[in-house]
């Protein structure tokens, strides 16, 4: 088997899918598979027409065209094989209001929420828009782009003269914002691995940061105390193990994804879906990898010989 | 992992073992958001790099290839760690160009200026102490200060340069304030990234100010020869040989890739400045130096000088067409040589916090904010004509003025007050700065 890398792309993230991309080569190579990285450009339809019937292809863009479905949707066009979530339900995935909304349908609890356009503050105006947003959702909040990842465009609004703020750097990345509302118990990361019946959940990371868990706190070491596995009793961890394979196989996530919730009262709370995790240094999924005593390169080969061969069972 | 007392784990078990001036080289958003400018779809007005494309790459080959054949066991060797004898030989030629007259024995040849910059300020440079710079400074500079722990004092600058008015009462100020200020750090041609030059006027005035205070001064001079208009101005160093260290570079006037920069200095701090080299890299590159002094020796550099202004002109010349056509509503000044424009956005708008629309536009710039030591700047941005084609250079200019729109009506629709002013610094990578 060979494996075929896309990282790098033209997104916000690129540098942190350049060096998931790297890790994850080394940890495949490491287990004698031949990899190749690449990045999204022109070169790259001539090479997946190159493919032959023992590679398949990994995605790792983060961001859009990575994780919003559209890469996906060319390799589903070329007919190969790849690693992870199929288009469509990536891009229900990728859009945060619509994931919620049916994570909610289905009993799954997440912030209370509310979506709007930047278009909306400028047609109605952004006082009396904020007006409406401050009496339904008080600080504190947090403000997001309805499409993004990193951490990226997102504050924590902890007083109202802060939130106009707050929703132009978001809007910076995005022309949506969700707000949502802010809790504050334990925060965890759960990474799944496989599909439908047979996926399966990793030990939970349990985040602890000093300051706001942004950019910066992801992305160098040392802000961020991470446990893995969670410090939960027996009844938590069944109750967020639960809900990470609930969301998982509801929103009909492929091979790999990190489900991240905050528990409120010892209730599990949804608050991102990412079908293309990080796999730096500091990312999680990989420390939860670590923390079930697997390898990394062995859990890689799987994931990857599993993909290969979902694709010729078709 | 190294585990914490507490069970958990920071990831990096030498937490604790970082000098405190390490805790702030920490990678940051901006600085990832900068990895989409190497893309061929991405217009990078980032970069300070030189257009190197016109340089004779035949002629340079070979010369290279006969350097390595015919003297390969010296060029491959260590060297001298001050520096190749031939080339410091050169360097007094090239520097009297500039009206600088030295010797080979002033000159310390270094890997790029700014080892000659962090050479300097190891030498000087105590925690605490204060460095004099003009207001912007050289983000590499700024990054070598941080890194040495001292404090940065700005003195504004105008459309002649450093005003020597505001240097002699910021140093007055300091002075009764009990603070030692060790040098001005200066950039006197074509600054990086203001574009500015110091009037011939204002140089002996700044001198005399600085010698009055007791100040050393630091000379950074990479764009000296790379005028539009005119003739070198007289370096500082030629109007003070034992209160300037001049710091020079082949990588705009010929290539960055062979890393090979120099300082000339009083002899003392000479002598200095080589121990530190050779504790630090041992010597420059033997193979470097000589392939820089074969070019000089060989190839017309000076005519390939002349090459580099034309084209920097047209470059110039293109940015600032697009600028006036397309974001009229900004100001900016314009360069007769280097490679900067400094354009200050329209009231109320944050380059750094524009950069990820920029980003999504596929357009590349350096925020102002890195070109302070503290942080401030937000209104203002670095535009780099060196790189791109005088039509990629529009192309930018133009997804630029849509983003600045963009901002412009986020700032219409949300208010002033919502924009706010940044003031993290960032660290550009090497080729940014």
């Amino acid at each position: 088997m060979n494996v075929l890398i896309l990282a790098g792309g033209l997104s916000h993230e690129r540098d942190v899918s350049i060096r998931s991309g790297r890790r994850v080569k080394d940890a495949l190579e490491s287990r004698g598979l031949k990899v190749t990285l690449a990045d999204v450009d022109a070169a790259l339809i001539p090479t997946l027409r190159k493919l032959g019937d023992d590679d398949v292809v990994w995605p790792l863009l983060h961001g859009a065209s990575g994780e919003d479905g559209s890469l996906q949707a060319l390799l589903e066009l070329m007919d190969v094989p790849y690693v992870g979530t199929r288009a469509r339900e990536a891009r229900v995935a990728w859009i945060k209001p619509v994931a919620k909304a049916i994570l909610s349908r289905n009993s799954v609890a997440t912030p209370d929420y509310v979506t709007l356009p930047q278009s909306l503050f400028r047609e109605v105006g952004a006082d009396h828009m904020m007006g409406a947003l401050l009496d339904r959702f008080p600080p504190p909040v947090v403000v997001k782009p309805a499409r993004g990842g990193s951490a990226l465009g997102v504050t924590l609004v902890t007083e109202p003269g802060a939130l106009a703020h707050a929703m132009v750097q978001c809007f910076a990345y995005d022309d949506m914002a969700m707000i949502e509302r802010a809790l504050f118990g334990t925060e965890v990361g759960v990474s799944v691995i496989g599909t439908g019946d047979d996926a399966r959940v990793l030990p939970a990371v349990e985040i602890v940061c000093e300051g706001p868990y942004d950019y910066d706190a992801r992305y160098n070491a040392g802000r961020v105390e991470y446990f893995a596995p969670a410090r939960l009793g027996a009844e938590a961890t069944a109750v967020v193990e639960a809900t990470a394979l609930e969301v998982h196989r509801t929103l009909g996530l492929v091979d790999i994804s990190r489900i991240d919730m905050i528990l409120d009262g010892g209730v599990p709370n949804v608050i991102d879906i990412n079908v293309s995790p990080g796999m730096t240094e500091t990312s999680l999924l990989p420390q939860a990898i670590e923390a079930s005593g697997s390898d990394l390169g062995v859990l890689y080969e799987t994931i990857c010989a599993d993909a290969l061969a979902r694709y010729r069972s078709r | 992992m190294t585990q914490s007392d507490s069970g958990g784990t920071r990831l990096d078990p030498w937490l604790g073992s970082y000098a405190s001036r390490a805790h702030n080289m920490r990678s940051s958003e901006i600085r990832a958001l900068f990895a989409v400018a190497s893309r061929p779809e991405v217009v990078s007005l980032a970069g300070g790099m030189p257009y190197i494309g016109g340089l004779p790459l035949e002629e340079i080959g070979e010369m290279m290839r006969r350097l390595i054949v015919e003297q390969g066991e010296t060029a491959l060797q260590y060297g001298s760690g001050q520096g190749h004898e031939g080339l410091r030989e050169h360097i007094t030629h090239v520097m009297a160009l500039e009206g600088i007259r030295a010797h080979p024995d002033d000159v310390v040849v270094t890997t790029g200026s700014q080892q000659a910059l962090d050479l300097v300020t190891t030498v000087f440079i105590d925690p605490g102490d204060v460095i004099v710079a003009e207001a912007p400074s050289y983000v590499g500079a700024l990054g070598v200060f941080r890194a040495h722990e001292a404090d940065v004092v700005h003195v504004p600058m105008d459309e002649n340069g450093l005003i020597p008015a505001s240097l002699e009462t910021t140093l007055a100020a300091l002075k009764a304030e009990g603070k030692r200020v060790k040098f001005l750090y200066t950039v006197p041609n074509y600054h990086n990234p203001g574009g500015v030059t110091l009037s011939l006027e204002r140089r002996p005035q700044v001198l005399d100010i600085c010698r009055r205070f007791g100040v050393l001064v630091l000379e950074d001079n990479p764009y000296g020869l790379l005028g539009f208009e005119r003739e070198p101005l007289p370096a500082m160093r030629s109007m003070d040989a034992e209160g300037v260290i001049y710091l020079g570079s082949f990588s705009k006037t010929f290539a960055p890739g062979f890393r090979v920069g120099w300082a000339a200095a009083p002899h003392a701090v000479r002598d200095k400045l080589v121990l530190a080299s050779e504790a630090a890299i041992l010597c420059p590159s033997n193979a470097s130096q000589m392939a820089i002094a074969s070019y000089l020796d060989h190839s017309d550099w000076q005519g390939q000088i002349k090459k580099f202004r034309e084209q920097y002109r047209e470059r110039r010349d293109a940015m600032i067409t697009a600028l006036e056509e397309f974001i009229p509503e900004a100001t900016w000044n314009v360069p007769d040589g280097g490679f900067y424009v400094w354009v200050k956005l329209p009231e109320g708008l944050d380059a750094k916090a524009m950069l990820p629309r920029a980003v999504t536009a596929r357009v590349a710039y350096v925020p102002g904010t890195a070109f302070y030591y503290d942080g401030s700047g937000s209104n203002y941005m670095r535009l780099s004509y060196c790189y791109p084609t005088p039509e990629r250079i529009r192309e930018g200019v133009q997804r630029l003025a849509g983003v600045v729109a963009a901002e412009m009506e986020t700032l219409r629709i949300f208010g002033p007050d919502a924009v706010g002013p940044t003031t993290t610094v960032q660290f550009p990578s090497p080729d940014l700065a």
